[in-house]
């Protein structure tokens, strides 16, 4: 009677627990399978089930210059803001990392606050900043708030691999007679390196997806292409955004594995 | 000697000097802006005051967007939750090849762009969507549904947008729970779900906050899908900031709401914090 009072327990409690995380693992997986799907319809809205499949709206992409032009935008912006936040970014990492100092804590605090911080408010903030000092909006003043958004995931995975790394290695370098520049070359940096890159390509990926500091920041010529997806989306459903949606997350998943690969990406997430 | 060693393995602060400086001119110097101008009583900036604050904190209708944006805040984390914390504990579990693809299903979301993630929800809960038309095919229903435009719709919706925010801090707290415990608790007469909800659950606590933390942040913000799935009807916070400073030009308004806002965030993410240090005590004793 004991024993089968535990099997129900044991049964039970797996099979409440596995099953809500297979829904949960549906309810993850469905938007994307559901976007790939009618990405693939040859009608004309995006109505479920697709009354016929082909390769129509993919073909359109190609004529689609509004959406290759805001594509571009994007990817321009969003690789110099990657350029930048791993460039001050990094050096900013070294810096704080191994230091204890109130100073290092208060700056650490504030490189990462971007993140809780409400983005929009950020970007509303920014354009009276610049309308302030008579700055006109321009691409450049987007990469200046794309780096500050985007710089503390930068900044997260190297000062992460930099409190991993055995301070040790570094003495050893240095009493075997190597300058500070030689250490940090040969033994730092390619330590560090998948830290800076898994940070540099949510950097990038947090860029060109980003909508809120857009928004207040670009000119009237710099369309964004989430701003122009959204604006597509908002006025009437295209089923044109729906193969871009399928192209854009047929590279995602094939740089996800690149930089599982290269970085171990999924173990610096969690 | 030892200080020449200790020397080594650090580096100058004055390397974050660069950031710094551009955090303090880009980033602190238009918050700071930001709050001046909450304080002008009107576009023009002839006089100062509490103006703006007095207007919204006595408007019904804008209580009622700070309100609800923070309400729904709490309805996504709670589901989030719910649903996250098993995939977690299935990760924990699952063999290693299984562990691959559940990972690969938690990180797509949160790298795939927010737009392509909600506009799948549209086609989802549209009136021509998924739902609606297995539901009719089953006969179950006549007419669509409302799904889309409505306030489940956009819980449903950042629930899954954001789920990766919930699940990732909760695989690190799974993992460093010693598995003897659990066994320990076995060994001792308690079934599956007491050992669950004694040992396992306490355990995990700053990964739940964690992810409550940055779940919670991420949903009341989510400009894109709050815009698309509710539609016109339902106005929350970060759409009103939008339409107060860019249709309606009033910028001294929409920057005291930014910073009601703003304000509002930064009590939420301290009650988090603070709760964090605590279970981290109470895991830690």
């Amino acid at each position: 009677m004991t024993n089968r009072r535990i099997d129900f327990d044991a049964l039970s409690f797996r099979i409440v627990m596995t099953g809500v995380a297979l829904l949960a693992l549906a309810l993850l997986a469905a938007p994307t399978i559901v976007v790939i799907w009618v990405s693939f319809t040859s009608g004309y809205s995006l109505k479920f089930p697709p009354p016929g499949y082909s390769l129509r709206w993919y073909v359109e992409l190609w004529n689609a210059w509004q959406l290759q032009f805001a594509m571009m935008n994007s990817l321009k912006v969003a690789f110099w803001a990657t350029a930048l936040s791993i460039l001050l970014g990094v050096a900013a990492s070294l810096g704080i990392a191994r230091s204890a100092s109130l100073t290092a804590r208060v700056l650490d605090s504030l490189f990462l606050s971007p993140l809780v911080l409400p983005a929009l408010a950020f970007g509303l903030s920014s354009l009276m900043f610049f309308s302030l000092v008579g700055v006109p909006v321009s691409p450049l003043t987007l990469i200046i708030g794309h780096t500050v958004v985007s710089v503390p995931f930068v900044v997260r995975n190297t000062v992460a691999s930099l409190a991993q790394m055995n301070p040790a290695l570094l003495e050893a370098s240095a009493s075997l007679g190597a300058s500070r520049w030689h250490s940090f070359r040969r033994i730092t940096l390619p330590l560090i390196r998948p830290g800076i890159l898994a940070g540099g390509f949510i950097a990038f990926m947090a860029s060109f997806d980003n909508v809120p500091v857009s928004l207040f920041l670009r000119d009237a010529a710099t369309d964004m292409l989430p701003i122009r997806m959204w604006q597509d989306l908002e006025g009437k459903l295209d089923v044109t955004v729906a193969a871009l949606s399928g192209v854009l997350i047929v590279v995602t998943i094939a740089l996800m594995l690149v930089m599982e690969r290269v970085a171990g990406l999924s173990k610096r997430l969690t | 000697m030892a200080a020449a060693l200790r020397n080594v393995t650090t580096y100058d602060l004055k390397l974050a000097a660069p950031l710094a400086l551009g955090f303090v001119v880009f980033f602190i110097t238009p918050l700071v802006i930001l709050l001046a101008l909450s304080f002008q009583a009107d576009p023009q900036g002839s006089h100062y005051g509490l103006t703006q604050y007095v207007n919204f904190l006595g408007d019904r209708f804008s209580l009622g967007v700070l309100g609800s944006t923070l309400w729904l805040g709490v309805k996504v984390t709670a589901l989030t939750l719910l649903l996250g914390y098993p995939v977690a504990w299935l990760h924990q579990r699952a063999p290693s090849w299984a562990k691959g693809t559940i990972m690969l299903l938690v990180l797509l979301p949160l790298l795939t762009s927010v737009v392509v993630r909600t506009f799948a929800w549209v086609v989802i809960l549209g009136r021509q969507g998924i739902v609606n038309a297995s539901l009719a095919g089953l006969g179950l229903i006549d007419t669509p549904l409302k799904l889309l435009y409505t306030e489940s719709g956009v819980v449903i919706a950042l629930a899954q947008v954001q789920m990766p925010l919930m699940v990732l801090p909760l695989i690190t707290a799974l993992s460093r729970i010693d598995p003897n415990l659990a066994d320990a608790s076995s060994v001792l007469g308690s079934g599956h779900w007491r050992t669950f909800r004694k040992v396992i659950l306490p355990l995990s606590l700053p990964g739940i906050v964690a992810g409550c933390l940055l779940t919670y942040a991420a949903a009341i913000t989510a400009f894109i899908t709050q815009s698309l799935i509710g539609g016109g009807q339902m106005l929350f916070m970060p759409m009103y900031i939008y339409q107060q400073a860019s249709t309606l030009q009033n910028w001294p308004f929409a920057a005291a709401i930014s910073i009601v806002f703003l304000v509002a965030v930064l009590v939420v993410v301290s009650i988090f914090n603070a709760l964090g240090r605590l279970s981290r005590g109470y895991t830690n004793a």
